[in-house]
């Protein structure tokens, strides 16, 4: 009796003293109204969005900057912050107006002399914008609200390239801000988004804070990808990087957290069948895994040796040794991706079907003297690290000689920067990912230009490539563009820069009382609400 | 003793600038380039070498650590390449989590190990002592990020009582604070618990056989007074160096804890910038590490003089 009593009273003084002290297994924080809490797919670490290409950076740009325009779920370019364009009889002068009621988080209105700057800030740093750039004359703002741009030659580019989706995104910011060199990162981070950015609530590395921007008006179409009505449907978001996968999902499975970005795919069965987590995926488009060759030195210096491994790679390998699960990949032939506004099969009879008679032939037409290959292999990033093992397969089954050498991805992306030979550390070929968004035409495609000096790393060199990009960016009609798409496969044909892989996609971990997820291209978290 | 102090301390100098040299060193021959990881996928050669010169990393190497060191001298560690915040503002938001967990888990260790060490010794031979040097065993032999799934699986994923992740600020309520900092402290202690415990054992069980305790267990002392007043008083010194250097080891090795909880501590930071080749953090976090290696080594020292009088110096 007496024991029970005692025991009773141990009881009554520990949850006395658990209640004093405020434990509880959800914590005591002071909580905005809904805060959604998500786990990104990396920490954010350069708030810039045109500083770096960096898709954390770019999706912490949707979060606070607004776009001119953008692209609708079915890759249609609509107006976002426009109201209304009007281009010239002799398509050489494009005007737009802003709509209405468009406000910095600082409560200015948001001018055209802003978006000016932006635009200019944006087309000297992304290379896409920089091909824009090179057909304008003037731009302009006319007035509080228009912007004009005088072209020197017609154009289709000029809207395409506003609702970019991806890295460099064409944000707008303040004027002030906006002034700031491309070269140099800006240090205060205004927009017209959905979100405010809460810098002092901001802890590097930690958390990442943005509250719902009170003085945002949305369009009034309903959401669609990109474009329509941006609706923040809760009063915060918080971005909690959290590096271990496992306890992320962990997290989720507990309730503590309402959104993992991009869950990696040997975690899926974890979820699966969980009635309190859904799996949605905001990428429909997916990702293209990509083989890319250094053009400056032997063997891929010869187009015929790069045209070999068109004959004797096939993507089906890669996918199943990489993403193994059939639900979550697709062998997509077509270059600017399956599902995208510019999918077409031109010139791709015979190409990624691991035809090795065809490709040992090319191989001993262009000379090749066994001359190791190295082949630069990414250890650390899990959704890579599978894929540079099937392409030394590949390689050495139609008689190359590979020296693939392990790498973490930081080495491995300093590594690439370097023109040097092999031997001084260069390189021949390393295998990466890009997001559909990325790739969607022949201007957007950052592996396709072949402008030698300032192309990207691998340095392809070819006239006839470059000319069709060019076409592209002056054609004004989609007939005009898919024409020009499928010449491009036939000139990459000839002159290969890189090799595609195949298209797959990652699902995205919510609890099941999130809903409105939108299929975007990058994680954007307007119309999303937690019930 | 304080001249002793004063030698010691001045000592600390050519140490850590030794350590300056190598950790500067290393970096810079470590693979990896900053300026690359920065610009991102898209960037080209320009962008890069923009980014580069703005780094002042094209600098001669030379001119670099010149650069940084008399910097340093006047308490400016630099700014982080990446998060573009002063790296000791980044360290001081880091430090928090770091100590709260070291301090719990050295804690929560000398409490268990001490007296199962001596239980263990005084019972030498009898199966508690065989029951605690086997845990011992166990202890050493599971990684910590075992131990911590297990933890979490258990108390936070089937029973719900402790969160699986994550840090609460303690000006935010000692209640949540405490709550977050249970199970990677109990994960956390389990390998030091083994290790402390072992060698506490040892130094007892040498102790327990000298003279002066078969004397004072003549003079007719009680077993508890023999054990605690002359026993394992006098192993002490060997435990209380074990314990600080087990607390040094600690603070410079929770990486592991604090990724698998996501704790925002030194441990994570000094991960994400050896990842990012951020090297003025990297920088910092090490020269801090090794300073307080200094520092915890000269607080043994002068404890030996409070637990054993014939030290003096």
């Amino acid at each position: 009796m007496f024991k029970t009593a005692r025991r009773g009273l141990i009881k009554g003084a520990v949850a006395a003293m658990v209640m004093g002290l405020g434990l509880s297994a959800t914590g005591t924080y002071a909580q905005a109204e809904t805060t959604l809490k998500i786990v990104p797919h990396s920490d954010l670490k350069i708030l810039d969005p045109i500083w770096t290409t960096a898709y954390i950076s770019r999706n912490h740009g949707y979060m606070i900057y607004d776009t001119l325009f953008a692209l609708d779920e079915s890759g249609n370019i609509q107006p976002q912050m426009v109201d209304t364009v009007t281009t010239s009889d002799d398509g050489l002068t494009i005007t737009m107006t802003l709509r209405d009621g468009l406000a910095w988080h600082d409560g200015a209105p948001v001018t055209a002399a802003d978006c000016v700057a932006s635009i200019k800030r944006w087309g000297s740093k992304d290379a896409m914008g920089q091909k824009m750039m090179s057909f304008v004359d003037s731009l302009e703002a006319t007035d509080e609200k228009t912007i004009t741009f005088k072209l020197n030659a017609q154009t289709g580019l000029v809207t395409l390239a506003l609702a970019k989706p991806s890295s460099n995104v064409p944000f707008m910011m303040p004027e002030r801000i906006a002034n700031t060199p491309s070269s140099e990162q800006i240090s205060e981070f205004i927009g017209s988004g959905p979100f405010v950015f809460n810098q002092e609530a901001w802890e590097p590395g930690t958390k990442i804070v943005y509250d719902k921007f009170e003085g945002y008006v949305p369009r009034s179409e309903p959401a669609s990808g990109l474009a329509g009505g941006k609706v923040a449907k809760v009063d915060r978001v918080e971005w909690l990087p959290i590096r271990d996968q496992q306890q992320a999902v962990n997290a989720l499975k507990a309730g503590e957290l309402d959104y993992i970005e991009g869950l990696p795919h040997d975690l899926l069965p974890l979820v699966e069948g969980d009635e309190n987590i859904k799996l949605v995926d905001f990428n429909p488009a997916g990702n293209q895994f990509t083989f890319r060759f250094n053009v400056l030195h032997p063997p891929f210096d010869n187009p015929k040796m790069r045209q070999a491994l068109l004959y004797a790679l096939n993507q089906e390998d890669f996918l199943q040794a990489q993403i193994g699960n059939a639900d979550y990949y697709k062998a997509c032939k077509a270059m600017f991706g399956c599902g995208m506004p510019f999918e077409t099969d031109a010139h791709m009879d015979g190409l990624l079907e691991s035809n090795f008679d065809k490709a040992r032939e090319l191989i001993k037409e262009a000379g090749y003297d066994g001359t190791p290959i190295l082949l630069m292999h990414s250890t650390d990033l899990a959704v890579l690290t599978n894929l540079a093992p099937v392409a030394k397969d590949l390689m050495e089954a139609v008689g190359l000689n590979v020296d693939m050498q392990s790498m973490d991805w930081q080495t491995l992306v300093a590594r690439r920067a370097k023109k040097e030979a092999i031997a001084d550390g260069g390189w021949n070929a390393f295998i990466t990912s890009w997001t559909a968004g990325d790739l969607f035409n022949p201007v957007a495609m950052a592996f396709l230009n072949s402008s030698c000096e300032t192309a990207l790393f691998g340095w392809p060199c070819d006239e006839k490539i470059e000319g069709l990009r060019d076409a592209f960016a002056r054609a004004t009609t989609k007939e005009e563009q898919l024409k020009i798409v499928e010449d491009v496969q036939g000139a990459w044909f000839e002159y290969p820069t890189h090799i595609h892989l195949g298209q797959w996609n990652q699902a995205t971990a919510t609890r099941s009382n999130i809903d409105g997820v939108l299929p975007t291209g990058a994680a954007v978290f307007w119309n999303i609400s937690k019930n | 003793m304080f001249s002793y102090l004063l030698r010691r301390l001045l000592a600390t100098i050519p140490v850590m600038l030794l350590v300056a040299v190598f950790v500067f060193m290393l970096l810079r021959l470590t693979p990896g380039d900053p300026a690359a990881i920065i610009a991102g996928d898209y960037a080209n050669d320009a962008q890069i070498a923009e980014i580069r010169s703005k780094l002042g990393l094209d600098k001669p190497l030379p001119v670099q650590f010149m650069v940084w060191l008399g910097n340093m001298f006047q308490g400016d560690f630099g700014e982080s390449f990446f998060y573009k915040k002063q790296v000791g503002e980044l360290i001081a938001a880091r430090l928090e989590p770091t100590l709260s967990l070291s301090l719990l888990t050295i804690i929560l260790t000398v409490c268990i190990a001490v007296p199962l060490g001596t239980l263990a010794a005084y019972r030498q031979g009898s199966w508690l002592d065989r029951g605690i040097m086997g845990f011992s065993v166990l202890g050493f032999s599971l990684p910590v990020f075992v131990i911590g799934y297990i933890l979490i699986y258990v108390f936070s994923i089937q029973l719900g009582w402790l969160p699986v992740q994550g840090y609460q600020r303690i000006s935010d309520g000692v209640g949540g604070w405490l709550l977050r900092l249970i199970l990677p402290s109990v994960a956390l202690s389990v390998i030091f618990v083994a290790f402390i415990a072992r060698m506490t054992r040892t130094s007892v069980l040498e102790v327990l056989g000298e003279d002066y305790i078969r004397t004072a267990r003549a003079k007719g002392q009680t077993e508890s007074k023999v054990l605690m007043h002359h026993a394992v008083r006098n192993a002490a010194v060997p435990i209380v160096t074990v314990i600080g250097l087990s607390f040094a080891i600690l603070i410079g090795g929770v990486v592991v804890t604090e990724s698998v909880f996501n704790l925002p501590g030194l441990g994570l930071l000094t991960v994400e910038a050896v990842l990012a080749r951020d090297f003025p953090t990297i920088q910092a976090v090490i020269l801090l590490f090794s300073f307080i290696y200094v520092l915890i080594n000269l607080a043994i020292d002068v404890s030996y003089t409070l637990l054993d009088p014939r030290i003096r110096y």
